[in-house]
């Protein structure tokens, strides 16, 4: 059989191949150990040092030209078994993935973190303190008197005329300001209560209050600080004015509107410098030090913040309405 | 205190519209709630006259009028109202007119009478919420004139929201005063002359308690006529303020307490006996209200009081027996100061609250007491006539406010505003204010009137400085303060990490109301006494809990009502745990708890549905204890707890602290609260979780890690926990891992028995473990089981 029969052959042979194993029983046939091809390496042997140099080269050259068949037949089929096997293996990717759902902070929690956090990046240390609350520091302590009308004014719950639920955070502050001498930058977070329900009213709601007390701690300070807090709470420019209010506990006093979208000036909180009995009812000479203290209304931050109308929705817990703010 | 805007401007005009008025007096402090006409609008309503007025032949209850409105002929109306008379000035809706409502006035005819236009009652005209007959005009009013114009109509009711502090504008004379100030204007003031006696009765007074009452006025007026009417300018003033009219002399009392903000009191001359005294009650000595309820008096309440009984309480409510009535004839008018400190409260501890009480407590002019007199006086005079005789002044001026000199520093004020404001600019404001100003070298003495009782100290000063100055003229300035770092304990765990884990963990944080229904907690917490507010806004509200799983669960109800089954909620908050030894009588704790319910997973495509059970909840609990990276002093025992199953109750232990309970709700309470499915609950006490281990960090093994499983059979009541301690007991720092891989009952286990399957992981950081050292550990684990446990190794 001559080399060009031989390699017509292989070569039809290795073009017929359909799958890796009929190639290799090709590669066998002709290039095993009784392959046509290698029986003929075999023959060389038997011929003189002339004529084996020449065929030994045809033969080669035949042997390399199948060897090359078949690693491309080779590769051709891994490629296409291995396309086969990829799309076999295609999903649906966009079916959903196998997780636990997430949950999500409450939208009060969620505001009050915020407060935290700008405040806290200048100095302020969060406090807590108890909700049930004595009269010294709900009240005696915030320059608020007995039969003060102000006292009137805060519907509180009483559990006897000593004993309350607190109807505002300031006991905190006067409970950090009994421990510690200024410099003082805290705010406290937390449930307050008032004997009022109504469209607008719940009988828990929570407020954040701040504080500092320091060495010339000025009234301009608090503007300059509840500016900034504002400007970034809602992260918008909008317009803030300062009206002259009463408190007991801070002189001056102040409330502070923003400008709604509807052009009206809404209240979101209540500050002032903190009045001198109030510092000296814990021990801190008002002639050396001063101080400025505000408190804001989570809910009604909240609900400017995210356009939420009802107030009671906070605390009926409906998931439905707690699985927006995550 | 609701005011009528033009009688305002009667005092004080400044060039401002409506608008820009209630703006100033809202960034002054006064704050305006609202603003309201005070008015319907309409139009082509004139003052006219009926000239003619006869009965409609065809009905009983009309009248055909002929009106005169200035005009060249006279106008046929029909009337139906009774009051409709011959002489009557009238509110002539003519024809074309527009009511409010828009209600057009046509010609009609009526039952076949001609009528050209409409006689007008209040409540036609927006005046009145329902009105009894057409409107009675004074019998000068003018023929012809615009009804808005001979009225003012054009006028404002406004709504000031007063602070306590400024019980100085509680009249028209403060607020004018005030718009006075922030306009550099003068206060037009009526003139108020004294009314001279033309007879010579009057009651002695007794000031029997002068700290209370230093300064009491009364003044006997004889032969008053009560059946006269308060003419219409005078009930108009006080509708605009929100008043009532109710009589002549309680109209008049009424319009001084307007006008000037300072409360009056008028009693029946006849039912008094003898002298006035001012005095405190007796204790349990009984008072007929005005209002005709009896009341016990306590004795810290002062009494206006004659020879023989308690009249009224003073600058509170005036008694019934010695009020005015339609028979009286001759009244004592009383005019006082009565100290702010001594009434305040007391109205409340009544129950009471009137426009006296308001005023009194929050302090009423101590200068002001003749000139109310001499105004009450001369209104009663002009319209229910009588005889006035002597102002009788009882005065001890030792109690009356006395006002020391306040000195402000320009120091002390730049200080606390930070910022300047020129000295000339700050003496001009107090002068302003009414305040005698004596500039000093570094600053100023100021005297302050004796209707500001809110102005005591220099910081006082400074606010009135700060607000007449303007709030917003003062600039925003960032605080200046030193920067010390603040300490943060690595070892502390907070709230909000705990919080994030349950969040990540698919729990949606809920809020409760602190206080919960009695009868839920009572299904959780059979005999256990709670704190209960005496006052609740409702019974359902009104126990503090005694922990979050009421309110957690009542939650739970809220939503599965709304077709919410899966639900994860968690709360943090402070319960409520009666304790005489607590301050205040209660333990306020901290906890952070939660409620699992439904199935584990949302439905899903590639997730089998089950519901969820006790290792769901256990995994979350051991999730955030797993927070303190200190598991092994946390420990999980079988426990009881009211509100749970008493087989599916665990108590957790950190330290050997107990920290909190889990499991699932009692199927009691579960049947009592209409809980559908398992529930399943934790909670744990934030102080009882400790501190987070500060890691120390141990060297790897380079020796490989060798696997032994072992399956051994226990009795079912045998706790894995006390295996595992059993295990660890063995004494084998080789045992770095033990897993439990399978729990087993069921065929080829006895009955009351199970099959653990348990993986050791041995390695030693020093060498290769050989077999036998393996074996010899596996061994000894093996003995101290069947010691401790009588287990069985499972072939």
């Amino acid at each position: 059989m001559n080399l060009s029969a031989i390699l017509q052959e292989a070569l039809a042979a290795v073009a017929a191949a359909n799958d890796i194993p009929a190639l290799e029983e090709v590669r066998v046939t002709f290039m095993g150990k009784k392959g046509s091809i290698t029986e003929l390496l075999k023959s060389l042997g038997a011929m003189d040092p002339e004529a084996r140099k020449l065929a030994g080269q045809h033969i080669n050259e035949l042997k390399q030209q199948v060897q090359d068949a078949l690693n491309e037949k080779r590769d051709a089929l891994q490629q296409a078994q291995l396309l086969a096997k990829l799309a076999q293996e295609k999903i649906d990717v966009t079916l959903p993935g196998r997780s636990l759902e997430q949950g999500g902070l409450h939208p009060v929690s969620r505001t009050i973190a915020r407060i935290e956090s700008f405040f806290a990046e200048l100095g302020f240390e969060t406090k807590q303190g108890p909700e049930i609350e004595d009269d010294f520091h709900n009240f005696d302590a915030l320059n608020i008197p007995e039969h003060h009308p102000a006292r009137a004014d805060h519907d509180t719950f009483y559990f006897n005329p000593k004993l309350m639920l607190r109807t505002q955070t300031s006991g905190v502050q006067i409970r950090t300001m009994e421990q510690q001498q200024p410099p003082l930058r805290i705010i406290s977070p937390g449930r307050v209560y008032r004997n009022d329900y109504d469209m607008t009213h719940t009988p828990m709601f929570h407020q954040v209050e701040g504080l500092m007390v320091d060495k010339n701690v000025s009234f301009t300070e608090l503007k300059g600080i509840l500016h900034d807090f504002l400007h970034n709470f809602f992260e918008e420019d909008l317009k803030i004015r300062f009206r002259p209010s009463f408190f007991p506990f801070t002189e001056p006093s102040a409330e502070v509107d923003v400008m709604g979208k509807n052009g009206k000036w809404l209240e979101v909180l209540g500050c002032g410098m903190v009045h001198p009995n109030v510092l000296r009812s814990v021990g801190i000479d008002p002639e050396v030090y001063s101080g400025f203290a505000f408190g804001m209304g989570v809910e009604r931050l909240t609900m400017l913040r995210y356009g939420v109308t009802d107030l009671r929705a906070f605390f009926e817990n409906d998931v439905r309405f707690l699985k927006q703010f995550r | 205190m609701k005011f009528s805007e033009s009688w305002l401007r009667e005092w004080v005009n400044p060039a401002l519209d409506s608008t820009a008025l209630s703006e100033q007096l809202s960034m002054a402090g006064l704050e305006v709630d609202g603003m309201d006409k005070v008015a319907g609008d309409f139009h082509g309503v004139v003052v006219g006259e009926v000239v003619e007025c006869g009965k409609h032949p065809e009905a009983d209850k009309l009248q055909v009028t002929k009106v005169n409105i200035g005009g060249a002929e006279l106008l046929d109306i029909v009337c139906g109202a009774r009051n409709c008379r011959l002489g009557l000035k009238v509110a002539v809706a003519t024809v074309g007119a527009v009511l409010p409502g828009n209600f057009e006035i046509k010609q009609a005819k009526l039952r076949g009478q001609p009528s050209h236009g409409m006689l007008c009652s209040f409540s036609e005209l927006g005046m009145a919420d329902d009105s009894d007959g057409i409107i009675e005009l004074p019998a000068d009013a003018p023929i012809g004139q615009d009804l808005r114009q001979y009225l003012a109509l054009d006028d404002l009711s406004i709504e000031v929201d007063l602070t306590p502090n400024r019980a100085d504008c509680l009249g028209i004379k403060g607020l004018a005063r005030e718009v006075a100030v922030l306009n550099k204007l003068s206060v037009c003031e009526p003139e108020i002359t004294a009314v001279p006696a033309t007879i010579s009765d009057s009651k002695a007074i007794q000031l029997l308690a002068p700290a209370a009452c230093p300064r009491y006025l009364g003044r006997v007026i004889r032969n008053v006529n009560l059946s006269a009417l308060s003419p219409l300018w005078l009930t108009e003033k006080l509708r605009r303020c929100g008043v009532r009219s109710i009589d002549p002399v309680v109209d008049v009392t009424n319009y001084v307490l307007l006008e000037l903000g300072h409360p009056m009191h008028a009693f029946d001359l006849a039912k008094l006996d003898g002298d006035i005294q001012v005095r405190f009650a007796h204790s349990g000595e009984k008072l007929t209200l005005l209002d005709g309820n009896e009341v016990t008096l306590q004795d810290n309440t002062l009494l206006i009081a004659d020879q023989q009984k308690a009249l009224a309480m003073a600058g509170i409510f005036g008694g019934l027996y010695s009020g005015v009535t339609a028979e009286t004839t001759d009244i004592f008018l009383e005019s006082a100061f009565f100290a702010p400190q001594l009434i305040a409260g007391k109205a409340r501890q009544y129950g009471l609250h009137t426009d006296a009480s308001h005023r009194y407590e929050r302090g009423v002019d101590p200068e002001l007491q003749r000139t109310a007199m001499e105004r009450a006086t001369a209104l009663l005079l002009q319209i229910v006539g009588g005889e006035a005789g002597p102002v009788v002044e009882a005065v001890a001026p030792e109690h009356l406010p006395q006002k020391a000199p306040i000195l402000l520093t320009e120091a002390k004020l730049d200080r606390i505003l930070g910022h300047q404001i020129a000295k000339t600019e700050v003496s001009d404001i107090l002068s302003r204010l009414g305040l005698k100003v004596t500039e000093t070298v570094d600053g100023w003495q100021v005297l302050v009137p004796g209707y500001r009782f809110d102005i005591s100290i220099a910081e006082d000063l400074i606010e009135e400085v700060a607000r007449v100055y303007g709030y917003n003229n003062i600039p925003n300035v960032a605080p200046v303060a030193a920067l010390k770092m603040r300490s943060f304990k690595e070892a502390a765990l907070s709230v909000d990490t705990m919080r994030q884990l349950l969040v990540d963990r698919g729990y949606q944080e809920a809020i409760t109301y602190s206080f919960v229904d009695p009868k839920v907690q009572q299904s959780l917490f059979p005999g256990v006494d709670a704190l209960v507010l005496p006052n609740p806004i409702s019974a359902d509200m009104s126990a503090m809990r005694l922990n979050l799983w009421p309110g957690l669960l009542q939650a739970v109800q809220y939503n599965q009502s709304r077709q919410q089954n899966r639900l994860r909620l968690f709360e943090y908050g402070l319960k409520f745990i009666p304790d005489a030894t607590a301050e205040g009588g209660v333990r306020q704790v901290p906890v952070i708890g939660g409620v699992i319910v439904g199935s584990l997973a949302n439905e899903h495509w590639s997730i089998a549905e089950r519901p969820v059970d006790f290792f769901d909840i256990k995994g979350d609990v051991e999730a955030l204890l797993g927070l303190l990276s200190a598991n092994e002093q946390v420990r999980f025992s079988a426990a009881e707890h009211s509100a749970l199953h008493p087989g599916q109750t665990a108590q957790v232990w950190v330290n050997d602290q107990a920290a909190g309970y889990l499991g699932a709700l009692h199927p009691e309470a579960e049947r009592k609260l209409g809980i559908k499915g398992k529930a399943y609950l934790f909670e744990l006490e934030l102080a009882a979780l400790g501190e987070r281990h500060i890691v120390q960090a141990q060297e790897l093994s380079k020796y490989p890690a060798n696997r032994r499983d072992l399956a051994i059979v226990v009795k079912s009541d045998v706790h894995f926990a006390d295996i595992v301690a059993s295990i660890k007991k063995v004494g084998v720092n080789q045992l770095v891992d033990l897993k439990l891989f399978d729990v087993y009952t069921g065929q080829g286990v006895a009955d009351g028995f199970k099959s653990l399957a348990i993986a050791l992981t041995l390695q030693d950081k020093a060498r290769t473990l050989e077999d036998k050292d393996i074996q010899q550990v596996v061994n000894q684990v093996v003995s101290v089981l069947k010691d401790d446990f009588d287990a069985t190794l499972r072939d």
